[in-house]
């Protein structure tokens, strides 16, 4: 015996080395337990951050827009309406009022990464005789790429906008006949037009987007679309996508201006995202509650037929809450020991399930997602229901007369 | 080490008056073992309690250890009324001024010999230490057990496993040993090894022993025997 070690330490070590089968089967089912979790979480995880990544590739967790422009009934000066029937206001593109106010102010907030200005609006874009509608962004290359990351996505080219050029999706580029370093034209509603080099070409993964998509820097945009020094958007990073609504809430209360979360854009693919979470902490906390009762029934069949050593231990002085420790830390020590080689056990099982489930040209389906924040929660709760598991029987085990349990 | 908890020489080890120890068996009617029994064990004495089975010997040796409780009656050990210890007291009583040798060894299966004879002084310290493996090891060498110290105690003799037992109940110097039946397992040279040894303990270290035995020969080389019968102490 090591000295130093308390007793109960001691004891509970030996208890479980003495009952090698029970001890290796109830180790082995919190294993399959804990590396059902652990399989599960991760898989869920990478599937989640694959689903958001798509989702807020080409779109801001939160977008600043311009209040809506409200009509109103006419009254007459006395009150009384003169003309009750209210039309919707045309649609025309709005800037946001003192947008560089409004940006710094929301760049500053807690769990803001970034806030990027834009121009957008429609356009045609023409190339001898063939010509596509897209949508022109004007942004500030700096800013919005980190947002929205084109660079990422570029097949060909660079992600830098001078005032002549403009970055094009593939699939435009296609249509149009074009190719890098050709030149096309631009021209919007309002009649502008512009000649710009295309400089980049994207592939966003999706064809509507690459058909329709385009970035040009902030000032071009002005100019094309009649806007000069106006931005009709910011565009908004934060550092939680989840915390995207209150956020959302809370810069449109302080600001000018209307603010829509990714949450509130994608509520169906949101509630898909919810239900997924829902069900997986569901079969966590059955397979945590299976686990735990395995544990106690193991605990107190342990303590049925330690009743005789416990009674010994009596007889030489020790005290009830040395005994409930010994069952108390066996029951923390099984689901620690479980939980480690569980969690061993989950990882191996997803990394051979990502090396096994590939796309068509051999990258990843979905991102192997390994949290240690999901380990240390994994370990600690393990234990944790070790040592509620064993307190039923550690309970039963301090209780007994010392008389009774040697007699069995 | 173990502290040695002596009573002084005119407060009795033992006092018991008056003790009665009656179980429920159901349907509200109760057996009464023990008739009211008194006794004084005296430091240095080395009593015999002998017996017929079911006369209560075990039951009385359980009482006396604070392993039961009496019905009725007052047990003092040490001068002290138990009756007016709280269970935690009672535990530390136990764990200091008495030692047990219980009628089949009782050994921890789960720790060798050496280990269970250090393990009332782990108990108490609540860990090892060099000075209380260096005790356990000299007694298992006085009751010849050096070579078994690392056995794991199931894989040693009844004899073996009782000896160990008996150097277990020494461990902590207490001031009463109750043994029932130490010698029931063991070979006529070993029982008497074992009595003599305790016998030495008696006398070195004026350890009271109380022990509960069938052999008549083991009885009369103690100091005093007691008869018991049907609950009752009857003339020996």
């Amino acid at each position: 015996m090591n000295n130093g070690v308390p007793f109960e330490w001691i004891a509970a070590v030996r208890f479980l080395r003495e009952g090698r089968l029970q001890t290796a089967f109830i180790i082995l089912g919190i294993t399959i337990g804990v590396a059902v979790i652990v399989f599960m979480s991760a898989l869920l995880s990478g599937l989640q951050v694959n689903f958001l990544d798509r989702v807020l590739t080409s779109s801001a967790q939160i977008q600043l827009l311009p209040l809506d422009q409200v009509a109103r009934p006419l009254f007459m000066s006395d009150a009384e309406i003169e003309d009750a029937t209210v039309q919707r206001p045309t649609q025309r593109i709005l800037s946001i009022n003192q947008w560089q106010e409004v940006r710094d102010r929301v760049a500053q907030m807690p769990g803001v990464l970034v806030a990027a200005p834009t121009m957008s609006g429609s356009a045609l874009v023409t190339r001898g005789d063939a010509s596509h509608a897209v949508r022109v962004s004007g942004v500030e290359p700096d800013s919005y790429f980190q947002i929205i990351r084109i660079p990422d996505f570029l097949t060909s080219g660079k992600a830098t906008l001078a005032n002549d050029e403009i970055i094009v999706g593939t699939d435009l580029a296609t249509n149009l006949g074009a190719s890098l370093g050709d030149t096309v034209n631009v021209r919007a509603a309002s009649g502008n037009s512009v000649v710009l080099r295309i400089t980049g070409l994207f592939d966003l993964g999706n064809k509507a987007a690459n058909e329709s998509a385009s970035c040009v820097a902030l000032r071009t945009a002005q100019s094309l679309l009649g806007q000069a020094g106006a931005v009709t958007t910011i565009e908004v990073k934060i550092a939680d996508v989840y915390a995207a609504e209150r956020l959302a809430v809370q810069i449109a209360a302080a600001n000018p201006v209307k603010a829509e979360s990714w949450i509130a854009s994608n509520a169906q693919f949101f509630t898909a995202i919810r239900a997924q979470q829902s069900s997986n902490t569901l079969i966590r906390v059955f397979v945590g509650l299976s686990v735990a009762f395995g544990i106690a029934a193991v605990l107190v069949v342990s303590v049925i037929e330690r009743s005789k050593d416990i009674g010994i231990l009596r007889a030489m002085g020790t005290t009830r809450g040395q005994i409930l420790r010994i069952f108390l830390i066996q029951g923390g020590l099984l689901g620690l020991v479980g939980a480690i080689i569980g969690c061993a056990l989950g990882v191996g099982g997803r990394v051979w399930y990502h090396s096994l489930i590939r796309q068509a040209d051999g990258s990843e389906l979905f991102p192997l997602l390994l949290e240690s924040q999901m380990f240390i929660v994994t370990l600690s709760l393990a234990t944790i229901t070790g040592l509620l598991s064993a307190t039923a029987p550690a309970l039963r085990a301090a209780k007994l007369d010392p008389v009774d349990a040697i007699r069995g | 080490m173990p502290s040695v908890d002596r009573p002084d020489a005119s407060t009795p080890v033992v006092h018991l008056t008056g003790i009665r120890r009656s179980y429920n068996i159901g349907m509200g009617s109760e057996v009464e073992i023990l008739h009211g029994i008194d006794l004084d064990l005296h430091c240095g004495e080395l009593l015999a309690l002998m017996g017929p089975s079911g006369s209560g010997k075990s039951t009385l040796l359980n009482i006396i250890g604070r392993l039961d409780r009496p019905t009725a009656g007052l047990v003092f050990i040490n001068g002290t009324d138990t009756a007016r210890l709280d269970d935690a007291a009672i535990t530390r009583l136990r764990g200091h001024a008495i030692g047990f040798v219980f009628q089949q060894h009782h050994l921890i299966s789960a720790f060798t010999a050496l280990e269970n004879a250090m393990m009332p002084m782990i108990v108490d310290r609540n860990s090892g230490s060099d000075a209380i493996k260096v005790r356990a090891a000299s007694l298992l060498a006085k009751m010849g057990l050096a070579h078994l110290g690392d056995h794991m105690s199931a894989n040693m003799s009844g004899g073996e496993q009782q000896r160990v037992a008996i150097a277990r109940a020494l461990a902590m110097q207490a001031s009463l040993i109750l043994a029932d039946e130490p010698t029931g397992n063991l070979d006529s040279q070993s029982a008497d090894n074992v009595f003599d040894f305790m016998r030495q303990v008696n006398k070195d270290e004026g350890t009271c022993f109380l022990i509960v035995t069938h052999n008549l020969d083991l009885a009369k080389k103690c100091d005093r025997i007691i008869s018991m019968a049907d609950g009752a102490r009857v003339p020996a």
